[in-house]
């Protein structure tokens, strides 16, 4: 168990990560600096005594580059004192800069760290950054590089969820999103999106679409059957597991994680940081840990990490009352729950990120808060948050309220 | 001509003209094509030399004195002594010593023309590349390429560098990664020569552009140069070009060619820098395929042996060179009509006899059908489609065989009909005519006894589909002369084909070999690996169709039938296809006798597409503990080389390469592996006969190498040692 105390959580509203989406208009630079000053304000908080300002950011490039966490905090008028760093943990990075807040603090090396993260997917789109991992041929050759759609696809053929199967799930995750909204079940966290005018442009996420269906869904196409075969990325599916006869191809659009603009940020502190900012903490970061799995298949972590995490934290499944696993595609958490066997009404409770999308830097932190906030609203204990990785990695987080 | 004495010039021939431009014509001796020999490069060494520090010359014209191209390339023969004798750093040396003569000539200070009077492949036209100006002959043989690729190995001397920088990423890897030339007005088009040229006005062009004083510099080598489309991971057509283009790559070699991936690198790594550091890179990325096996195993085989297969050099010395000029092909079915077809298209006059005039003519309408559909996509002419038809005369008559200098039967895999054909046959033919049987299973020896002249009989086995397929096994029969392989060749060599000849044994050497990797297949079914591992492994090793499908294509009832033939013909043990018998009987009993009956290992749903058979795993359970595909990979390897061995020991075989180029063009074992013999020299002999000893007590005694192979391993016996 941790020293590491949440005292607080905010995040934006993710908007469409397109052109035609509300937060297009708005730098990431200025997602990451309203999530910083709204953490500041809701708490009156000194930030004088935030140790760090860490954000996770999965394209720390152009305008999301240069550390874009000391030049938010930096632009949020936070002390000159406070430092700021940017890591890259790929989808799981909102939820490492919390883990890595978390540490410093019970490592007694910081009494407060404002975790977080930002993506701005509509202004600097996914591969801006490039890397060995996709265009280097002999990098992709060695690791089996095959996309992370391909992936997901594979999960599913491997354990034979069908095209109903993952299109149910995603009807799900827009159902009860919808239904998170009409409860207000998010109306604690959400921090609208100004402009520089001081005008909201967007208080709510955007991406959902309520009222979808299974004949909805239905009429959109695989989004991977083409490029797999054309690219040659289903032939290396097979190469990788063998044990394959073909690859199925379910995912599409409509149940893989929306494209979308959003920042969160969460502020971490020790009891006496709590003390002397006047502040009451909210729950305990109970334990955490970051895993690596095989990385063509790229997206099967989050069960491995939650074993490691659990055995870390002497827990079995059983004690944990809700979970957030990121809906990076349907087949990715149907693995979970059914290794796990868990029922679907304990994960993903108010929806995830097929129906809300998936702000790559700051989905982790974003879903952390979001089982906090449920967690109190159903006056539960325990929830776990865990997140697949690109390149084969995943990482996990327990929480447990005071 | 300066310092130089012209005397000591052995390949290239150095004339300085009175406007002070140098004229360079390589012309190597004793080779019908210029080739890049160690001569050759000294030459151009000492010339390059002399250009640099002659004062008088003002640029230089590079060109070849043979008539039929510029240079073919590398000399493989050479090449292919690097390996298992080379490190990897003399291979470096060797391919930078190359390279820096190429970069000493294109920063010589003086400008350099090519004018390439024909086909520049390979090293050739890495020369040219080198060159500040190129123009090419507008004769459509006048090919450029990179051709590389093929041997395994990478373009060595610039290549993966200069092309791209010329002509752009995405324009360039295609060329090095397929390795196919393209035609003079396809490389004006991409920017890979300057001009084209009449061959008259070739040098005419190089000089005008001399006097025209250029700037002797490449455009790498100007300040601020960017690869033309961008480089490296953000260049807009990396994600094309380097991701799915890997993955493309992958798939095509199923990762068993080192070369294809050591181009990408190369281009990939080596046009983020300046060229001179790209060589460099490029040139430790060819060291390292120099030294690989699988390169060693591409040239050997695939060019320098079947290049001598081709040149038929397994014919018997001292018979008068002949041709067939009337064939007669009895049985119209699938081979028969597939043989008469090639031949007619090598200008043979073709007798096509079958029982009745319907079947004999449907054999005539396939070639038909065949020669439309090249019509179609341009690749024939009316004119040509008429003369070969014309060629071939349907019939039942075997009157009309009178005169044929060969006759091929091609009906059905019994023993009684083939008799009553041969003899119907042989009573019109003249004592000129031999005799030859296309059965891929019935000994040759055994079946002569029904032509009167035994020595004139012989076996030729054509893969179908005939028209597509490269190879003629051509086996020779206890009694078969010396005469008779030797025309037989001629007529193999007549059809374009690739002939290898082996010795009389049941099932040959093809066959024999091919039933072992399906045997292999069913046995690992029967063992209760996974069906679809069995299908992936096989082609993870490079087999081109896995043995669950193949054998549902050939149907299962047929390994049946070759079972029970072995029996009835009281062959050995090892020649009645055991290892898999009861899964092949219970597949029949199930009445799942292939695709042909609708049903076999595979499913075949009305709306196309096929899939295993679910009901498999209940038949053949399947273990929960599967093993690695590499194991399976090595198993089907291994059982194909080891029959191959003993075919060597029991003199089946008599010269590897008949082995090797026999299991690769006729049966789909992986070019890689250099064929069935070279996989056991790239394993080691010794190795791979341990490790048959090994698969032995896991998987059964057909992994058991008799004590001459054992000893033949202990005692490190090459295959290729021994030959030579």
């Amino acid at each position: 168990m941790t020293q590491a105390l949440i005292y607080d959580h905010v995040r934006t509203p993710r908007g469409k990560g397109r052109a035609d989406g509300k937060l297009h208009e708005i730098t990431p630079i200025q997602l990451a600096t309203q999530a910083l000053d709204a953490v500041r304000g809701r708490s009156s908080l000194d930030t004088a005594l935030v140790d760090d300002v860490i954000l996770g950011c999965v394209m720390p490039v152009g305008e999301q580059g240069c550390n874009i966490a000391r030049v938010a905090a930096l632009n949020a008028d936070y002390a000159v004192t406070v430092p700021g760093q940017q890591l890259n943990r790929f989808c799981a990075s909102g939820l490492e800069a919390v883990n890595l807040a978390a540490a410093l603090v019970d490592a007694k090396q910081a009494q407060a760290v404002v975790a977080g993260g930002v993506e701005s997917m509509s202004r600097v789109p996914i591969a801006s950054d490039g890397g060995a991992c996709y265009t280097d041929p002999a990098v992709n050759w060695k690791t089996w590089y095959i996309p992370q759609g391909i992936g997901a696809d594979l999960i599913a053929t491997q354990d034979g969820y069908g095209r109903e199967d993952v299109d149910a799930f995603a009807v799900e995750s827009q159902r009860r999103a919808a239904w998170s909204w009409a409860q207000g079940c998010f109306d604690r966290s959400i921090v609208p999106v100004k402009d520089v005018l001081g005008q909201v442009v967007l208080a709510r996420d955007e991406h959902l679409r309520p009222g979808t269906g299974l004949a909805d869904l239905a009429k959109l196409k695989p989004a991977f059957a083409e490029a797999g075969d054309r690219n040659g990325y289903d032939a290396v599916a097979l190469y990788r597991y063998p044990r394959v006869e073909s690859i199925q191809h379910v995912h599409t659009g409509g149940n893989s994680s929306g494209i979308v603009d959003g920042a969160a940020a969460v502020l971490v502190g020790n009891k006496a940081f709590g003390r002397r900012a006047g502040l009451k903490p909210r729950a305990r970061i109970r334990g955490f840990a970051s895993i690596g799995s095989e990385p063509a298949i790229m997206l099967t972590g989050p069960v491995p990490c939650t074993e490691k995490l659990l055995k870390r934290t002497r827990m079995s499944i059983e004690d944990i009352d809700l979970f957030e696993v990121n809906e990076a595609f349907a087949a990715v958490v149907m693995r979970f729950m059914r290794h796990f066997d868990i029922p679907h009404d304990r994960v993903n409770v108010n929806g995830g990120a097929i129906a809300l999308g998936h702000p790559l830097g700051a989905t982790g932190a974003m879903i952390l808060g979001t089982v906090l906030d449920e967690l109190e609203r159903r006056d539960l204990g325990t929830a776990l948050i865990t997140l697949c990785a690109a390149a084969g990695m995943a990482t996990a987080t327990i929480i447990e309220r005071i | 001509m300066n310092d130089m004495s012209a005397a000591c010039l052995k390949t290239i021939r150095f004339e300085l003209d009175a406007d002070g431009i140098a004229l360079i014509t390589i012309d190597v001796p004793g080779r019908p094509m210029n080739v890049l020999t160690p001569d050759l490069e000294a030459d151009l060494a000492a010339a390059i030399s002399c250009i640099a520090a002659g004062a008088s010359i003002k640029g230089v014209v590079i060109t070849s004195g043979k008539a039929n191209g510029f240079i073919a390339g590398a000399d493989l023969k050479d090449l292919v002594t690097a390996y298992g004798r080379d490190t990897a750093q003399q291979a470096y040396a060797r391919s930078e010593k190359l390279s820096s003569l190429y970069r000493r000539l294109e920063s010589c200070g003086k400008p350099v023309a090519a004018a390439i009077n024909g086909l520049a492949l390979g090293g050739g036209l890495e020369l040219c590349l080198a060159c500040h100006f190129r123009v090419l002959s507008d004769d459509p043989r006048a090919v450029l390429g990179l051709p590389e690729v093929k041997v395994g190995l990478l373009p060595g001397a610039g290549g993966t560098q200069r092309l791209p920088r010329l002509i752009g990423i995405a324009n360039a890897l295609p060329l090095m990664l397929g390795g196919e030339p393209v035609a003079p007005q396809q490389a004006l088009k991409l920017g890979m020569v300057h001009a084209l040229a009449p061959p008259a006005q070739l040098l005419d062009s190089a000089r005008q552009w001399i006097l025209g004083g250029p700037k002797p510099e490449q455009p790498w080598d100007v300040k601020g140069f960017r690869v033309p489309g961008g480089a490296g991971c953000l260049a807009p057509h990396a994600t094309e070009s380097f991701q799915a283009g890997t993955s493309r790559l992958a798939r095509s070699t199923q990762r068993n060619y080192p070369a294809p991936l050591a181009i990408a690198s190369a281009v990939f790594e080596g046009t983020l820098v300046p060229i001179d550091v790209g060589l460099r890179i490029e040139s430790k990325y060819f060291a390292k395929l120099l030294i690989d096996p699988v390169a060693r195993n591409l040239m050997r085989t695939m060019f320098i042996n079947k290049n001598a297969a081709d040149k038929l050099v397994r014919r018997p010395p001292g018979v008068a060179r002949s041709a067939v000029r009337k064939l007669g092909v009895l049985g119209a079915g699938m081979m028969g009509a597939g043989i008469a077809h090639v031949a007619a298209l090598a200008g043979i006059e073709v007798v096509l006899l079958d029982a009745t005039q319907e079947q004999a003519d449907k054999g005539k309408a396939r070639s038909a059908d065949l020669l439309a559909r090249e019509l179609q996509k341009g690749r024939t002419t009316q004119d040509r489609i008429d003369t070969a038809l014309g060629r071939i005369v349907c019939t039942t008559d075997y009157g009309q065989l009178t005169g044929c200098d060969l006759v091929v039967e091609a009906v059905f895999e019994n023993r009684d009909v083939k008799h009553a054909v041969t003899q119907k046959a042989a009573a019109v033919l003249g004592p000129h005519a031999l005799f030859a049987s296309n059965t891929s299973t019935l000994p040759i020896t055994g079946l002569a006894a029904s032509f009167p002249r035994e020595e004139q009989f012989i076996g030729v086995h054509f893969f179908s589909p005939v028209e597509r397929m490269p190879l003629v096994e051509v086996i020779r029969g206890a009694k078969t002369s010396d005469a008779t392989l030797a025309r037989t060749l001629d007529f193999v060599a007549q059809l374009r084909k690739t002939p290898i000849v082996v010795n009389d044994s049941p099932g040959f050497f093809t066959s024999r070999v091919f039933g072992t990797f399906v045997d292999e297949g069913m046995a690992m079914l029967a063992e209760g690996v996974e069906p679809a591992l069995i299908e992936n492994a096989a082609r993870m090793a490079g087999m081109p169709v896995g043995p669950l499908a193949i054998c549902d294509e050939v149907t299962i009832e047929l390994q049946l039938k070759v079972h029970q033939q072995a029996l009835a013909d009281g062959l050995p043990e090892r020649f009645q296809r055991l290892t898999a018998i009861e899964v092949v009987k219970k597949m029949v009993e199930l009445g799942r006798i292939g695709r042909r009956g609708g049903a076999g290992f595979y499913e075949y749903p009305a709306g196309g597409g096929k899939r295993l058979w679910a009901g498999l795993g209940e038949v053949f359970p399947v273990r929960p503990l599967q093993p690695d595909a590499e194991q399976l990979k090595r198993r089907f390897l291994f059982i194909q080389a080891l029959e191959s061995a003993r075919c060597v020991e029991e003199n089946v075989i008599a010269d590897p390469m008949d082995a090797d180029l026999g299991s690769i063009l006729g049966i789909g074992f992986p070019s890689w592996t250099g064929g069935t013999l070279s996989l056991i020299e790239t394993v080691g002999v010794d190795a791979f006969f341990s490790d048959c000893r090994r698969l032995a007590r896991h998987h059964g005694a057909r992994f058991l190498p008799s004590p001459a192979l054992i000893q033949r391993g202990k005692a490190n016996v090459l295959y290729y040692q021994e030959a030579a």
